[in-house]
């Protein structure tokens, strides 16, 4: 069994980006919208701790810095859920479809 | 010790009269009575300053060639690489400029008294005197500057009071648009005037008049020909426009919709004057120019003639008048250009005190019969206003060149100097003038003073405050001219330019303006007074049809200008106006209109569709990303905007 090296990490977090990007450009649900947000977001931080381990393995750079976008992600969907829930109690919808309205 | 005093302290002579300007309008203006006061005792102050000055001049041959200079500095400009400007402030004394100051402040003193009794009851009284004084202030400062652009801010500021008591009576349509007039006519000609002394400021770097008639002496050193010629054509615009030549007459006679001892002061005696005065400071640049000294000729010999001819069919009263100060006004540019400054400051002399007379006779004459102007429409005043019509025969004798009346000595002295000139055409031009000046002069005194009287008119004789200046200037009008006498030419001694000119006697100009003058009198006689019901001056007008409308209507020189001003200065407003219709606005709404249509193009775009924005900034980063993967690293340096 062949050791387990940067390139698997890259390529995991690549496909878990990429199908968060897909469920954000297709998903209607503003909630699932946000979920797939969060799997982008950890898609980087796989990025940034694997890089960390494996090219500056002395300092802790990506370790810390995902950290913080951890902290900023956890901000950022409580954002994100009171302005859906906010615009939920106003349109009785959270489909993104209906969110057009912001346009000429 | 008082004429040294006075000689010293000729600033004082402009000075009194500013300061009654600025007493009358600041304190004394509600009190009538007492502004007139302070504005006649401040003239008549100057007055005295100024013959003591001019007594101190006139017996001190040294003046003659040294002009006695009191200057200081008023401002200097330094520029780096460039010599300084020193602009001076200061008082010329030398016959010319004491007998100038003499004539204005002895003049001024006495239409300003008779100014009281003209004015009386009529609104802006006191105004009317504040003006006078700035008037007054302005014009002596003129006189005695020391150098230039001194002299052309007084240029300026008679140019400004002029307007002012032109259009005194602001009720009336007539007298603001000559006061209109008149300032834009001067504007135009004082232009030239700047331009030339701007170039006499670059060139030689001065405007100090003794200065600068020492290097123009020897302009070679300094300048081409050409320059100095244009420089003279320039500089001698200004007086063509102040001192009304053609073309640029045209606003005096409109100026006499001022009162009328505005009239004699500014548009007669003295303001109109200024231009003769000015050519005759600056003799020194237009004698290195013998074809700017034919100009000056020759202008004022057509001017004299041509105001002649178109006085002889005027009816108003002032209007004769104005057209023959604009005639006699070519005499002294006639007189100047044939390069005799003394003939030509001799008869300026001489004209001021006899126009003055006819003025303030003529005003005397309105004021008696409520402004009724046309002659007309007068006669036989001579029984009721005995002193205003014999001081104005004197007048009318000293004008058409009567001997021993001032005017004819004047004349006698133009005419020989053109005649000596060698300057034929003109010497004939003049003498003709001559003829047709005792002609109109005494057209008007007959049909005024002279004949039947108008039942309607109720005429007076004026106050002694007006009639004290008549008898005082007809005085003048008689005696003034003996200082000028061919056997002892007392004038051309003193005020003269170079040399003084010691010519043989000319009997034959003399007799022959005598006769000319007589001639012309006799045929006014005829016509005017003779044939009491005026048959033949009618007949004449008649069989002279065409020639008497066109002289009438001033050879329809306004309505060439009018015409002039709709056909060029309209249709290039016009012209400019389509510009700015098409073009200039074009442009702005060009640039408005792309804005408006490249933003209806592009608002497609904006979808307001969450995942399609999502979806074009994911693309944009990939192309991004693909731009990095397979350029080299300046282009991707150059897409980071320069991270390196």
């Amino acid at each position: 069994m062949p050791e387990i090296s940067l390139t698997h990490y890259v390529v995991l977090s690549a496909l878990l980006f990429s199908i968060g990007l897909f469920g954000v450009l297709t998903k209607r649900n503003a909630v699932a919208v946000l979920i797939c947000i969060e799997l982008m977001l950890n898609a980087v931080n796989i990025n940034l701790v694997a890089f960390s381990k494996y090219i500056t393995p002395a300092d802790f750079i990506g370790q810390i810095f995902s950290i913080f976008v951890i902290t900023v992600a956890a901000a950022e969907v409580g954002v994100g859920l009171a302005i859906i829930i906010a615009i939920y109690r106003n349109r009785l919808s959270v489909n993104l479809d209906d969110f057009d309205w912001l346009k000429w | 010790m008082l004429v040294e005093f006075a000689m010293q302290h000729a600033w004082l002579v402009p000075l009194l009269p500013a300061c009654a300007f600025v007493v009358i309008v600041f304190l004394t203006r509600p009190w009538q009575k007492l502004s007139a006061i302070v504005a006649v005792g401040s003239m008549a102050m100057s007055c005295v300053i100024a013959t003591l000055a001019a007594y101190g001049i006139f017996t001190n041959h040294e003046y003659i060639e040294k002009p006695l200079v009191y200057a200081t500095r008023w401002f200097s400009l330094g520029l780096p690489g460039m010599p300084d400007l020193l602009v001076e402030v200061g008082v010329q004394l030398d016959p010319v400029s004491a007998m100038m100051m003499f004539m204005v402040s002895f003049i001024a003193t006495f239409i300003y008294l008779y100014s009281i009794g003209y004015m009386e009851g009529e609104e802006g009284f006191s105004v009317f005197f504040s003006y006078l004084s700035l008037f007054g202030a302005s014009m002596l400062l003129l006189v005695i500057s020391s150098n230039l652009l001194q002299m052309f801010i007084a240029w300026e500021l008679v140019g400004l009071c002029s307007y002012l008591l032109i259009g005194f009576y602001t009720h009336k349509v007539s007298a603001r648009e000559a006061a209109k007039k008149a300032f834009v006519t001067c504007r135009i000609a004082d232009f030239g005037l700047l331009l030339g002394l701007l170039s006499l400021q670059i060139i030689f770097g001065t405007l100090n008049l003794v200065e600068l008639s020492d290097k123009i002496a020897h302009f070679e050193e300094y300048t081409t020909f050409g320059m100095i010629t244009l420089i003279a054509v320039l500089v001698f615009i200004g007086p063509i426009g102040k001192s009304g030549q053609f073309p640029l007459h045209v606003w005096l006679p409109d100026a006499m919709e001022g009162p009328t001892p505005v009239s004699a002061l500014i548009h007669a005696a003295t303001m109109v004057v200024a231009g003769v005065y000015l050519v005759a400071r600056t003799m020194f640049l237009f004698h290195e120019v013998p074809s700017a000294m034919q100009l000056v000729a020759v202008t004022g010999g057509f001017t004299a003639f041509f105001a002649a001819t178109i006085a002889i069919t005027q009816r108003e009263i002032k209007r004769i008048l104005a057209y023959s100060t604009v005639s006699q006004i070519g005499y002294m540019m006639l007189a100047l250009g044939v390069g005799s400054l003394s003939a030509g400051l001799f008869h300026m002399w001489t004209h001021a005190f006899f126009k003055a007379l006819m003025f303030l006779g003529a005003g005397s004459v309105l004021h008696a019969l409520h402004h009724k102007a046309d002659v007309w429409e007068m006669g036989g005043l001579v029984k009721k206003m005995p002193i205003t019509a014999w001081t104005f025969v004197v007048g009318g004798l000293a004008i058409a060149g009567i001997p021993p009346f001032a005017g004819f000595w004047s004349k006698d002295e133009i005419l020989v100097a053109a005649l000596g000139g060698g300057h034929y055409v003109l010497f004939a031009l003049a003498a003709f003038t001559a003829f047709l000046t005792a002609f109109y002069m005494w057209r008007m005194i007959f049909l005024a003073f002279f004949g039947e009287e108008n039942p309607e008119n109720h005429p007076h004789e004026s106050p002694w405050v007006m009639t004290l200046p008549l008898v005082v200037l007809a005085a003048g009008a008689i005696s003034v001219g003996w200082l000028g006498t061919p056997w002892h030419n007392i004038w051309g001694e003193w005020i003269r330019f170079g040399h003084p000119h010691h010519g043989p006697i000319n009997y034959g100009a003399m007799i022959g303006s005598i006769v000319l003058a007589a001639a012309g009198i006799y045929l006014a006689y005829t016509l005017y007074l003779k044939d009491a019901k005026k048959k033949r001056a009618r007949r004449m007008a008649e069989w002279f049809g065409p020639v008497y409308r066109m002289l009438y209507n001033k050879y329809y020189i306004d309505e060439l200008y009018l015409w002039f001003n709709h056909a060029l200065v309209d249709g290039t407003a016009r012209l400019f106006y389509l510009f700015d219709i098409y073009v200039v606005d074009g442009i702005v709404n060009g640039i408005g209109a792309f804005a408006r249509f490249s933003g209806d193009g592009l608002r497609v775009f904006q979808s307001g569709r969450l995942q399609n924005y999502v979806l074009v900034f994911f693309l944009g980063v990939l192309a991004v990303a693909v731009l990095m993967a397979f350029s080299g690293p300046s282009a991707t340096s150059l897409l980071l905007g320069g991270v390196k």
